[in-house]
C-alpha cells in the first residue's frame, strides 16, 4: 500500500494489472517494500516461536519429569453455548500468560534508578531481535525480473555483526542488576557480566576456524556453499566429499562444541543460568521487575535462544538447505524457497528443543567451575583449534 | 574417632571432561520423555476437577470443622467456648445463649446462640475437635470450601449443622467411631 500511494502515477493505471507491476520499475521501492515485509514477518514469526517456546518449555520439562504440564488453556467453547471446552493441548497458554502480563501492575520500586530501570528490558530484547537480521532463512526467490534474498540484511560481515550486537545484550542484564539497587539483582548482574564477557571470547574464537574454512563472512554465501558442497558437519555431497573436508571435521566438531556451549552461556540457559538462579538469587537480575518489563526479559531470553539456534544451524548445519543436496533452488522458485524456509524453521525448532532438553537434565555450574571452564578450557581449546585448522588447511591447499 | 575424613574422589580424565556424564544424563531424561510420549508412563497425575480423590479419603482426614446433633436431635454444643479459646488462628466465634426453662433440654442450660467459623482463617488442625468435652465439633471430609466474598466464607450455625449432620454414640479413644 505504501508503495502504491507514494508512486502517485499508479493511481491512474488500470486496476487489473498485478500489484508488483506498479512498484517493479522502481528498484528502491521494491527493495524497501520487500524488506519491510520480511522484517514484519520475521518479527512476527520470532515472537510466535518465543511464545510457543515458553509453552514448549513447560511441556518438555513435564514429559521429562513424568508430569502433565499445562494442558488446559484452550478455546472456552462453553461460553458460546457449546457442551465442552476445546482444550487444544493447552496451546493457548502463552496467550493467557501474555494477557496476565499486560494486566498486571507495572510496579517500579522507589529505590531504583528509573531511567536505567526502564532501559534495561528493552536492551535485552532488542539485540536478540536485531541479530536475526543477518541470518538467511531461505533460498533466494525470483519474482518477475527481481530477486528477493531471503535474508533481511545481506551483510558481508554477518558473523561479526552477530558477535557485536549479541554482546550488547549484556548491558541489559548489567543495567537491570545495577539500577534495581538491591542485593539479589546486583549479584545477578555482576555474575552475568563476568560470565558473558568470559564466554564471548570462546564464542568468537571458536568461530574463527569456521570462517577460515569458508573464507567468507557473508552468511548467505556460507549457507549457499553448504547447500551445494555439504554442511560443515555433514560434508557428504558436492565438494564436501574430499579428504580435506573430512579431516577438517575434527576441528569443526571441536569448534561446534565450544560454540554451542558458549551460546548456552550467552543465552543464560541452564548449566550457565547463574545470573538468575532461583535457588540462590531469588530471580537474579530481574527480581525487582514485574508485569510487561519482566515479560521482556523473559521474551529476550527466549528470543536469544531462537537466534542462537539460528546461528548454530546457519554456520554448522547448512542453514535452510536440505541434507544431501536435495531440493536445489537455483532457478528461484517461490515454492522451493518457502520449503527452504520451512526447513530452516524445523532445524531451529529442533535446536530449541535440544536447549530445553539440556536445561531439564543438567544441574547448574558453581561460579568457580564456570570461570574455570570458560577461561582454562574453552578459551585454550578454541585457540589451539584455530592453529589446528590452519595447519590442516595449509597441508591440503599447498 | 569422632572425626571422619572424607576423601575427595579422584576423578579420571574422562570424568573431568564432563561430557560423558552429560550424555548419560541426556539419555536418562530422553528415556523419560520417550516413555511419556509413548504413553507408557504410569498415570500418577490426578486431573483435579474431573477426577477426584473423594472415595479414597482416609477416615482420619481433616476437612472442614462442623457441629453435630445427637441421636435425639439435640445440639451437642453447650457453648463452653473451649474451642474458641484453643483455636490457633482464632477462626471460631461463639455467642453463648441460654436454653429456656420450658425446653426439653433445659437442664443442659447453655447452647450456642450463634457459632461462626471463618473458613478463611481455619487451618484444619483439629484442635477444636480434640478439646471439645461434649463431642460436638468434628472435622468432616469437606475440603473444597469456596466463596466469592469474605462473608460467604464464614460458616454460621445452620451451615455447620448442615455439614455435620447427626452423630450417634460417643467417640471413645479406641472405638471405631471417629
Amino acid at each position: 500500500m505504501v508503495g502504491y500511494l507514494a508512486l502517485g502515477s499508479g493511481l491512474h493505471a488500470p486496476i487489473s494489472r498485478p500489484f508488483t507491476d506498479y512498484i517493479s520499475p522502481n528498484m528502491d521501492w521494491f527493495f524497501t517494500l520487500t524488506t519491510a515485509v520480511k522484517v514484519v514477518l520475521s518479527i512476527v514469526t520470532l515472537l510466535t516461536i518465543v511464545a510457543l517456546a515458553s509453552y514448549a518449555e513447560r511441556r518438555v520439562s513435564a514429559i521429562i519429569q513424568d508430569r502433565v504440564g499445562p494442558n488446559r488453556v484452550g478455546v472456552p467453547l462453553t461460553l458460546f453455548g457449546a457442551k465442552k471446552d476445546w482444550a487444544f493441548f493447552g496451546l493457548l497458554q502463552p496467550l493467557a500468560d501474555g494477557l496476565k502480563f499486560i494486566l498486571k501492575e507495572d510496579f517500579v520500586p522507589a529505590h531504583v534508578k528509573k531511567f536505567y530501570f526502564w532501559l534495561a528490558p528493552a536492551l535485552t530484547m532488542i539485540p536478540a531481535l536485531l541479530t536475526f537480521a543477518v541470518i538467511p532463512f531461505g533460498s533466494t526467490m525470483v519474482v518477475g525480473e527481481h530477486t528477493i534474498p531471503m535474508v533481511i540484511a545481506n551483510l558481508n560481515v554477518g558473523p561479526l555483526f552477530i558477535l557485536a550486537i549479541s554482546s550488547l545484550s549484556v548491558y541489559g542484564i548489567v543495567l537491570a542488576g545495577w539500577s534495581s539497587n538491591s542485593k539479589y539483582p546486583f549479584l545477578g548482574g555482576v555474575r552475568s557480566s563476568s560470565q558473558m564477557i568470559s564466554y564471548e571470547i570462546s564464542l568468537g574464537l571458536s568461530l574463527v576456524p569456521v570462517l577460515m574454512v569458508f573464507g567468507e563472512l557473508n552468511l548467505s554465501k556460507i549457507v549457499d556453499y553448504q547447500n551445494h558442497n555439504g554442511w560443515l558437519l555433514l560434508p557428504a555431497w558436492g565438494e564436501g566429499l574430499s579428504v580435506e573436508r573430512w579431516v577438517l571435521m575434527i576441528p569443526m566438531l571441536i569448534s561446534f562444541l565450544i560454540f554451542t556451549i558458549s551460546i548456552f552461556a550467552e543465552t543464560n540457559r541452564m548449566p550457565f543460568d547463574l545470573p538468575e538462579c532461583e535457588t540462590e538469587l531469588v530471580a537474579g537480575y530481574h527480581t525487582e521487575y514485574s508485569s510487561m518489563k519482566f515479560a521482556l526479559f523473559f521474551m529476550g531470553e527466549y528470543a536469544a535462544m531462537v537466534v542462537g539456534s539460528g546461528i548454530i544451524v546457519t554456520l554448522y548445519l547448512g542453514g535452510w538447505s536440505l541434507p544431501f543436496g536435495l531440493l536445489q533452488n537455483d532457478e528461484g522458485s517461490i515454492w522451493k524457497s518457502l520449503a527452504h524456509v520451512g526447513c530452516f524453521l524445523t532445524k531451529v525448532v529442533a535446536w530449541i528443543i535440544f536447549f530445553m532438553w539440556v536445561r531439564w537434565t543438567l544441574p547448574r555450574f558453581r561460579y568457580d567451575q564456570l570461570m574455570r571452564l570458560g577461561w582454562v578450557w574453552l578459551f585454550e581449546i578454541a585457540l589451539a583449534n584455530v592453529f589446528l585448522t590452519a595447519v590442516i588447511i595449509m597441508i591440503f591447499r599447498k | 574417632m569422632a572425626t571422619i575424613t572424607v576423601k575427595r574422589p579422584k576423578l579420571s580424565f574422562v570424568e573431568k571432561l564432563y561430557l560423558p556424564a552429560i550424555f548419560k544424563g541426556l539419555k536418562i531424561t530422553a528415556g523419560h520423555a520417550i516413555r511419556a510420549l509413548k504413553g507408557s508412563t504410569p498415570d500418577k497425575t490426578l486431573q483435579y476437577p474431573e477426577q477426584k480423590w473423594d472415595d479414597e479419603l482416609p477416615e482420619h482426614y481433616r476437612g472442614a470443622p462442623a457441629l453435630v446433633t445427637d441421636e435425639h436431635g439435640r445440639e451437642r454444643c453447650v457453648s463452653c467456648q473451649l474451642c474458641e479459646f484453643i483455636c490457633p488462628p482464632r477462626a471460631i466465634t461463639i455467642t453463648p445463649g441460654e436454653i429456656p426453662a420450658n425446653d426439653q433440654w433445659a437442664k443442659v442450660e447453655k447452647a450456642p446462640r450463634e457459632f461462626k467459623i471463618d473458613m478463611i482463617r481455619c487451618i484444619y488442625c483439629g484442635m477444636c475437635e480434640e478439646v471439645c468435652p461434649e463431642q460436638a465439633i468434628f472435622l468432616r471430609k469437606d475440603y473444597a470450601i469456596t466463596g466469592t466474598t469474605r462473608a460467604e466464607m464464614v460458616h454460621d450455625k445452620t451451615r455447620l449443622y448442615e455439614i455435620g449432620g447427626v452423630r450417634e454414640g460417643l467417640v471413645n479413644k479406641w472405638n471405631d467411631l471417629k
